[in-house]
């Protein structure tokens, strides 16, 4: 076994080159710089494209034109950047873009702490674009997860044409770890579906046993339309309730009853325990050794680590809390999540830890709250 | 010549409004180059501008207020061979005032019209970036405020090479079109013309009076001898086109016994300059040699060149979860800068830990052990603190060996840099 050293954003950068991106185009802003670095050392001398733009709604907005030109691309930036890409990220679920776009977390609000870390987007990722269409946010806790995640990513996007979010953190992105890279998980490689040959192309027309429209290219040998508009199955503006709901609907459920295709989670300790600790991102690193250090006491937890946060796993969550007496959530930011799966489990005990300090949640932190729960 | 005119949809324009007539004149523009409809890409964004792609037979991106050109770049460097058209108005022109200085900027092979009809005509006719200060338009006083933008010389002092402002009746108007998509790089069109349905309703704005105003200012017509230079993406191309593919990280076999088979967290505190990170990657790596799994987590200011350096390191022989460091087995303390940053650290610590100091740094009071080196007596200048430390640490067989740490080195540097830093690691006294 060989060890290599990376940070978490450079394994981001590795994960989308093996997943076939060849567009990438950001702005720098701290602690996602160094995916820029990264792209622009590896993506260039493959005759990719690494564009470093004016701004960040540039560099999402370059992004979606190189993506409806048929690359695979991505883009990177912490939730100041975020903010800014707003308006895109709702075109991109909106019409269909596929596009990754990776958000390495820093403590907010606002501009906030640069070099601090925090998990404050996690809502703001969901809910954050006009229209409220759900998108995908997958949450990696270490190095190994950013190159894996980040393939997956882009398999989702293509597969379901959507916007697919890596929720990182400045303490995995800019952490480096020793990882062995011949033990990466490497997923098949996905790419989008194009229309069925024998019948005319209309951009958004959804064929039988699919649930995405086909993808033909902008410079395609057929003109291909792309609109932000509201529009029919043409791709042009259309104002028929009927048609306008047909198309909205599947944008809802093409990603939230599929989500039992990509519900990435690691479920330790199941059906041991009265309490289940709940945690994504970098919380899982502290949570893990919580859950060792009790595993010898004579107070087990399970533990269930959620990778896929959006849309939400919820039968994952309900398999995962069955029987137990108390679930505990824990997030790096003042409580969010916890929401979502106080909803889930309305009926059962559900209590919260959160901390927003620029510092990570310590192992000791959560055992508290376990113990004095 | 066919025309790439969409039957099914003709403009539906205000009776009177110039866009209607550049619709057409593009088309036949497009129609004198021979272009089809796949060829070419329409890429727009809101206002009555944003109608424009919906027009023709040709492909299409529809966007938002003024990010079209954001779209038309990520087009155009994925797909080189296509025309790329933009249109954009005055309103999208403003509120992208960002976009259209960088595609001057970057001169990357787009064409861009601005029907510049002097108002935002679908909203209720504002005042817009190129509203006269003496108009009646429907912000009330406000664009009396306020000065009107000169494209034309913005995109040209932003570095566009082709930039023409003409009238929508100009005869030649196809001719110009066809110039400015022929011509290779970025071009503007600031193409002026009347909005019947809000701007001309309070405004006398005619052909007539448009050209005179034309008249009257210094003539912008095309190429910009002073901006030329090659297209972005072909200059893009050619340097890319030189460069070798990126190694893979260095893959590190274990080849040492480690000193010790535990959990080690080790902090160094410094300041800018004195290579606290370099360093502390190298104990990582020098970790590597020994199948140790290893994290480092850094704190810097953003002004690099001052204030704390700090480099957080976790070795061990089981995985590494939380990378969190409360009780370190050894403090490196190499300024002031660094050791205040931490200082609660000090607090935290007993006997157990090991505090490693430049001679002239202090520490708060506390129960680690402390080993004091005099960096400065034994000729070591500031840069090199860091990595003397790990040389010192070393040789002391904590947590790291003096094998371990020179394969490291031979991992990191090369040349005359590795010669000097073996030489440093190698002569340093542990005091």
């Amino acid at each position: 076994m060989a060890l290599s050293f990376i940070e978490g954003n450079e394994a981001i950068g590795r994960g989308a080159i093996a997943a076939g991106c060849r567009f990438f185009a950001g702005y720098p802003i701290t602690p996602a710089t160094t995916i820029l670095n990264t792209m622009l050392t590896l993506l260039p001398p493959l005759g990719g494209i690494c564009l470093q733009a004016e701004d960040e709604i540039a560099s999402i907005g370059a992004c979606l034109g190189a993506s409806m030109a048929g690359l695979k691309v991505m883009t990177a930036t912490s939730g100041p950047g975020i903010s800014l890409y707003s308006e895109h990220i709702s075109f991109a679920a909106g019409s269909e873009i596929p596009i990754v776009i990776v958000d390495v977390q820093r403590l907010g609000p606002s501009t906030g702490s640069a070099t601090r870390g925090a998990d404050g987007d996690i809502c703001f990722l969901r809910w954050g674009n006009s229209g409220g269409m759900p998108v995908i946010v997958l949450a990696p806790e270490n190095v190994a997860d950013c190159f894996t995640l980040t393939m997956h990513a882009f398999n989702l996007a293509e597969k379901f044409r959507c916007p697919v979010f890596i929720a990182s953190n400045k303490e995995i992105g800019m952490t480096r770890q020793s990882v062995d890279p011949d033990a990466l998980a490497k997923p098949d490689i996905i790419r989008r579906t194009p229309p069925p040959a024998d019948k005319p192309f209309l951009p958004f027309q959804i064929d039988e046993g699919q649930r995405v429209p086909g993808f033909l290219p902008i410079g395609a040998d057929i003109p291909v339309r792309q609109t932000s508009s509201t529009h029919g199955t043409n791709g042009y503006i259309t104002t028929d309730p009927q048609e306008i709901s047909l198309i909205l609907d599947r944008l809802k459920n093409k990603l939230e009853a599929a989500v039992t295709e990509f519900s990435f989670y690691e479920l330790l300790g199941a059906g041991q325990s009265e309490t289940l600790l709940i945690v994504y991102g970098v919380t899982a690193r502290a949570a893990r050794a919580v859950y060792r250090e009790l595993k010898s006491s004579g107070r087990p937890i399970s533990l269930l680590i959620l990778k896929t946060l959006w849309p939400i796993p919820a039968a994952v969550i309900r398999r995962a809390a069955r029987g137990v007496k108390r679930v505990v959530a824990v997030e790096m930011n003042l409580g969010q999540y916890v929401w979502e799966i106080k909803r889930i489990l309305a009926d059962q005990q559900v209590d919260f830890y959160g901390q927003m300090d620029g510092r990570l949640i310590s192992p000791q932190k959560i055992q508290e709250t376990i113990i004095n729960g | 010549m066919v025309s790439l005119l969409n039957n099914a949809r003709p403009p539906v324009f205000c009776p009177g409004c110039s866009h209607e007539r550049i619709t057409h004149t593009l088309d036949k523009a497009f129609q004198n180059m021979g272009l089809s409809g796949d060829r070419v890409v329409m890429v727009s964004d809101i206002g009555c501008s944003g109608l424009f792609d919906t027009f023709f037979n040709t492909h299409a991106l529809h966007g938002l207020h003024g990010r079209a050109l954001t779209y038309a770049a990520g087009v155009k460097l994925a797909r080189p061979d296509l025309k790329v058209v933009v249109t954009m108005g005055d309103g999208g022109q403003g509120i992208g005032g960002a976009h259209l200085l960088a595609a001057c900027r970057r001169n990357l092979d787009l064409t861009l019209l601005v029907l510049n009809n002097f108002n935002f005509g679908m909203t209720g006719g504002q005042y817009s970036a190129t509203t006269p200060p003496d108009a009646l338009v429907g912000s009330a006083f406000l664009n009396q405020l306020e000065r009107p933008l000169d494209i034309c010389r913005v995109a040209q002092s932003a570095g566009a090479a082709y930039v023409t402002r003409c009238s929508a009746y100009r005869k030649d108007l196809a001719a110009e079109i066809q110039r400015a998509i022929e011509f290779e790089g970025f071009s503007v069109l600031d193409i002026w013309g009347v909005c019947p349905g809000r701007y001309t309703k309070k405004n006398r704005l005619t052909p007539k009076t448009i050209d005179d105003v034309l008249a009257g200012m210094p003539p912008m017509e095309g190429s910009v001898a002073e901006n030329f230079r090659l297209e972005y993406g072909r200059h893009y191309r050619q340097l890319s086109g030189k460069l070798k593919p990126a190694p893979e990280p260095p893959r590190i076999e274990a080849e040492f016994q480690p000193p010790d088979q535990q959990r080690r967290e080790l902090i160094l505190l410094g300041s800018a300059g004195q290579r606290i990170i370099t360093a502390g990657e190298i104990l990582c790596l020098a970790g590597l040699t020994a199948g140790l799994n290893t994290t480092q987590k850094n704190e810097y200011n953003i002004t690099v060149m001052r204030g704390p350096s700090i480099s957080e390191l976790i070795l061990s022989p089981q995985e590494i979860d939380y990378t969190g460091i409360e009780r370190p087995d050894v403090i490196v303390a190499l300024a002031p800068e660094g050791v205040d940053r931490r200082r609660q650290i000090f607090g935290q610590v007993d006997g157990n830990t090991f505090i490693l100091k430049a001679a002239d740094v202090e520490v708060p009071a506390c129960k680690a052990r402390i080993h004091e080196v005099d960096l400065i007596s034994q000729g070591i200048k500031k840069p090199d603190w860091a990595l003397a430390s790990v040389g010192v640490l070393a040789k002391f067989g904590r947590i790291i060996n003096t094998e371990m740490l020179a394969a490291a080195l031979k991992i990191r540097f090369k040349g005359k840099t590795l010669e000097n830093s073996l030489e440093l690691v190698e002569k340093v006294e542990i005091g």
